[in-house]
């Protein structure tokens, strides 16, 4: 009996088709009290005065909170952010003030009567507005903020964080090169729109303990930082959180949670619900960073990488947030999947003056893959080379070295396979620029991706095992179930260990902070990994455990018996044995004794052996895993007005196992759609005053079942040798070689070089006329 | 044409139930079936009409509950992703995994049932255009797309 390779449906599938399953807001209780948030108009701005008085005495309203009254500066790495606004807002959409009320109605009421005062400053509007000599500081007083080792703020200037890679000798690296070339990229920060937005409730008990329900994928997290940012004792806090409704990095770290925990000490510790409507959800909460790059990249003429250097300015918008690791992930896998002996990259997290940034599919390695794969069909160009057979020539193998430095193991996937499949998918030898007889003209563009978690070194996962009278498996893990199936990979996973049917096995859906082992967070697509190395070292210890039992049952010693398909038995004579049922809660003899008692399995997982990078030369082991891959599209333009039509997106990944085979391929074509959607329509349009113009569904277009491509997805199984069953993760990189396939598809199609998105027709039309 | 002043007693037929509920003239039909009779599998995801979540049946055509007030479902026949069980379209999104997180799930279901019971044998366009009123963030589409297919063929008996 086999469960790793099996695509089992998903445990929840039964209660999300029948609207049973509950998402937080989808909990309610009649002692409950509402929250609503007053948000800045302003996107830089001096706070004159607020007036609450008219919305204090209106009915309903328990408590109005203004910064004044929250005397704190909270961020993950870096202090930067009051909770509402403390004399100053940074961005369009920023908390002001609060409103605590019995029902939702009066506190929106509520806030729709406070009055703010603003005196307009200068409005930062890009990262490079931001690095000029002359720019107003965001933060004036960055030299206060307490931050992490590993993020280097420098006061004084819009600069949250900088990350240096220092491999090789770039100097000789570009003395050796025959062919450079040199070019800028862009694209305006957006958002994820989870279709659920985010949500929080807290409440203060009696003896001080606060309990946080919340939208995270990030549980522990968010318990952690409680502590942390109100010296609360982690133990008094218990967060828990239900089934999510899409997250895709959003809501990771600390989101409502310290807001709401705020709101419900103003009013005595009662119970606060706050939910972000959509538009909050959009700008107030944060969203995916954005991006202004510089490249160089050189080569021989026979198209060898010899030579990069590279310029993020990531902009963070208002707020360092999580956008200060992704600047340094970025950093750390700068090169994309090539070998590049000579390396020098700047990676800058700079604010600016828009809706603030956090985790996002990909963390960093959708916008530097962007980059990096545009600057390799633009380098292919120049060579009169095939850009498939340049990223052959030069794709990352084991032996090579990242930008860090560090060995690409004998863990590392097959990249060269992956380039090649995907090659023959999207039938690249057929053509990569056809013209139909009606003028349109289909083109087909490459993208490689690879991509490794940027999480501490001390990164872990924890599972435990209990089992019921029928001799099934319960098994509690503290990954977030956010909708990527990994409590239903977890369930195989353990029914492998067991030789038991999937179904015999119990997901505990649910993660609470106060019962659940710890772990991490449901973030670096780990969760397959280190989860999944945590549930089988617990089944080892509970099997240890039944074994030890049943040897005294069955007068045998331990390590001749053998535990599968619901059964221990001796090894050598199958017939002598018990059911794993009659052990698993303590064996009880025929005249009554019992001995044993309850089994359970206890299991954990730490990342091993990671180190941080040299602040100098980003020498290190920062990495877990890299996942490897190649995606393609095909697309169809119209060359009159430039709209067009993608057919296809391809990808092929290695993934080092599959252990869900639907579960994987919904995975990847749902990363190649964000990241289609993200590329060819999506981004934040500001005025220059620095106001979001597109802050609903209806104008922020994502892509809808009619713009759907069909999805070529195939799979690499280089094992990956400490993963679960040799698998390694694959939630998020399914994004990210599609923004520079799709930006280099078109830019073929048209002969006009695409290096800014998003890619609307519009914008396409515009670069061709300028270009002549 | 009924005038509504202050709270108001409804009598709404949901699921094939009346169900009684005191509701404001400016309350959505979304927040009354969610907050007031506890029928929460409609979600609100933009509450603007645009993102499909909240969709539940009128008198058997597609509607967007979060823009539609409660008053004016009265007399109305609704029904909710609560009143279908075992229907062609929900057995095939299992069949297919055609979502992942599952909240758009619910307003997806019932737009597809309204489409299949209204037009049995739609097309590619039908198809696209009924659903291009829905979004799902996580699939990327074709697992839906099989989905309607699959429940197309079990409606029709092949």
């Amino acid at each position: 009996m086999g469960s790793i390779g099996i695509s089992v449906v998903r445990r929840e599938a039964k209660d999300k088709v029948e609207g049973r399953l509950k998402y937080l807001n989808d909990y309610s209780s009649p002692d409950l009290l509402y929250g609503a948030i007053k948000t800045s108009t302003f996107a830089h701005a001096r706070i004159k005065s607020i007036d609450i008085s008219e919305a204090i005495k209106m009915p309903g309203v328990r408590a109005v909170l203004t910064g004044k009254d929250l005397p704190y500066r909270f961020g993950i790495y870096l202090g930067d952010k009051p909770p509402l606004a403390i004399d100053k807002v940074r961005y369009f959409g920023e908390p002001v003030a609060a409103v605590v009320a019995d029902s939702q109605r009066e506190a929106d009421d509520a806030v729709e009567a406070i009055k703010v005062e603003y005196e307009p400053l200068e409005v930062i509007n890009s990262p490079t507005e931001a690095l000029a000599e002359s720019a107003v500081l965001i933060h004036e007083e960055m030299d206060q903020y307490a931050h992490i080792d590993a993020i280097k703020p420098e006061p004084g200037t819009n600069i949250a964080n900088r990350t240096k890679i220092r491999k090789g000798d770039i100097k000789e690296g570009f003395e050796k090169s025959d062919v450079i070339i040199e070019e800028t990229f862009s694209f305006p920060p957006s958002d994820h729109v989870a279709m659920e937005t985010r949500a929080a409730v807290a409440e203060i008990l009696g003896d001080g303990r606060i309990v946080i329900h919340s939208t995270t994928q990030a549980p522990f997290v968010v318990k952690n930082l409680m502590g942390a940012y109100f010296g609360v004792d982690p133990g008094k806090v218990t967060v828990i959180s239900h089934a999510i409704g899409g997250g895709y990095g959003g809501k990771a770290g600390m989101q409502l949670e310290g807001l709401v925990y705020l709101l419900s000490k103003a009013v005595e510790g009662r119970k606060v619900k706050l939910v972000n409507t959509r538009d909050q959800d959009m700008i107030t909460s944060p969203g995916h960073i954005g991006l202004e790059a510089k490249i160089r990249l050189g080569a021989t003429k026979e198209g060898e990488l010899m030579a990069a250097e590279i310029l993020f300015m990531f902009d963070s918008g208002a707020y360092a947030d999580y956008a200060v690791n992704i600047s340094r992930a970025a950093a750390i896998g700068c090169t994309g999947p090539y070998r590049i002996p000579n390396v020098w990259c700047d990676s800058l997290c700079v604010y600016t003056n828009h809706p603030f940034a956090t985790a996002y599919r990909g963390f960093g390695h959708i916008e530097l893959a962007f980059v990096i794969e545009r600057a390799m069909d633009i380098l292919a160009d120049k060579l009169h080379m095939d850009p498939v057979e340049l990223r052959l020539k030069n794709a990352i193998a084991k032996g090579d070295t990242t930008p860090t430095q560090s060995v690409m193991d004998s863990n590392t996937g097959d990249l060269k396979a992956c380039i090649r499949r995907t090659a023959e998918m999207i039938g690249w030898n057929e053509g990569t620029r056809i013209i139909a007889e009606d003028g349109k003209i289909r083109a087909k563009g490459f993208g490689c991706l690879w991509k490794a978690p940027a999480m501490p070194t001390n990164t872990d996962a924890g599972a435990i095992i209990t089992f019921n009278e029928d001799g099934s498996i319960n098994v509690h893990c503290g990954v977030v179930e956010i909708g990527q199936g990994i409590k239903t990979a977890f369930a195989q996973i353990a029914a492998e260990k067991f030789g038991i049917d999937v179904d015999q096995v119990h997901v505990i859906m649910d993660v609470n902070t106060s019962t659940s082992p710890h772990d991490w967070a449901t973030a670096a697509s780990r969760g397959l990994m280190m989860g999944g190395r945590a549930i089988l070292s617990a089944c080892e210890d509970a099997i240890a455990q039944i074994k030890h039992t049943a040897a005294q049952v069955l007068k045998c010693p331990e390590e001749d018996l053998h535990v599968w398909g619901g059964r221990v038995f001796v090894k050598d004579e199958e017939h002598i044995g018990l059911p794993v049922k009659d052990v698993a809660l303590g064996y009880v003899y025929p005249d009554g004794n019992a001995i044993g008692g309850q089994v359970i399995g206890r299991g954990k997982y730490i990342s091993r052996r990671l180190t941080g990078i040299d602040p100098d030369t980003g020498k290190g082991n920062p990495a877990l895993e890299w996942t490897l891959g190649a995606e393609a599209v095909e697309v169809e333009v119209d060359p009159k007005d430039c709209s067009y039509r993608i057919l296809k997106a391809a990808c092929t990944m290695d993934v080092g196992k599959l252990i869900n085979p639907t579960m994987a391929r919904g995975q990847i074509m749902g990363g190649m759609a964000m990241a289609l959607s993200f590329s060819k329509q999506e981004g934040f349009e500001f005025n220059d005053r620095g106001q979001v113009l597109n802050r609903d569904l209806r104008s922020y277009k994502t892509l809808r079942i009619g713009d759907a491509p069909e999805y070529l997805v195939d799979f690499v199984e280089t094992p990956q040798g400490d993963g679960p069953y040799g698998a390694r993760g694959l939630g998020e990189q399914g994004v990210i070689g599609i923004p520079g396939a799709l930006a280099n598809a078109l830019s073929r199609a048209l002969g006009v070089p695409y290096n800014h998105l998003p890619l609307t027709p519009e914008s396409l039309w515009k670069k061709r006329r300028d270009n002549g | 044409m009924k005038s509504y002043k202050g709270y108001t007693q409804l009598v709404l037929r949901i699921n094939g139930q009346m169900r009684k509920a005191v509701v404001s003239p400016n309350d959505t039909l979304l927040y009354v079936l969610r907050e007031k009779l506890g029928l929460t599998g409609a979600k609100p995801g933009c509450e603007n009409g645009d993102c499909g979540a909240c969709t539940v049946l009128m008198d058997g055509k597609p509607v967007k509950s979060c823009i539609i007030l409660a008053v004016e479902a009265e007399g109305h026949e609704i029904t909710t992703i609560e009143g279908l069980k075992d229907t062609p379209i929900q057995r095939a999104f299992v069949e297919e995994s055609a979502f992942q997180c599952g909240y758009c799930t619910p307003g997806f279901i019932m737009n597809a049932h309204a489409m299949l019971n209204t037009v049995p044998d739609a097309d590619d366009h039908t198809i696209k255009e009924w659903l291009s009123s829905n979004i799902c963030r996580c699939t990327g589409y074709e697992e839906i797309k099989r989905a309607v297919a699959k429940a197309q063929k079990i409606a029709g008996g092949v």
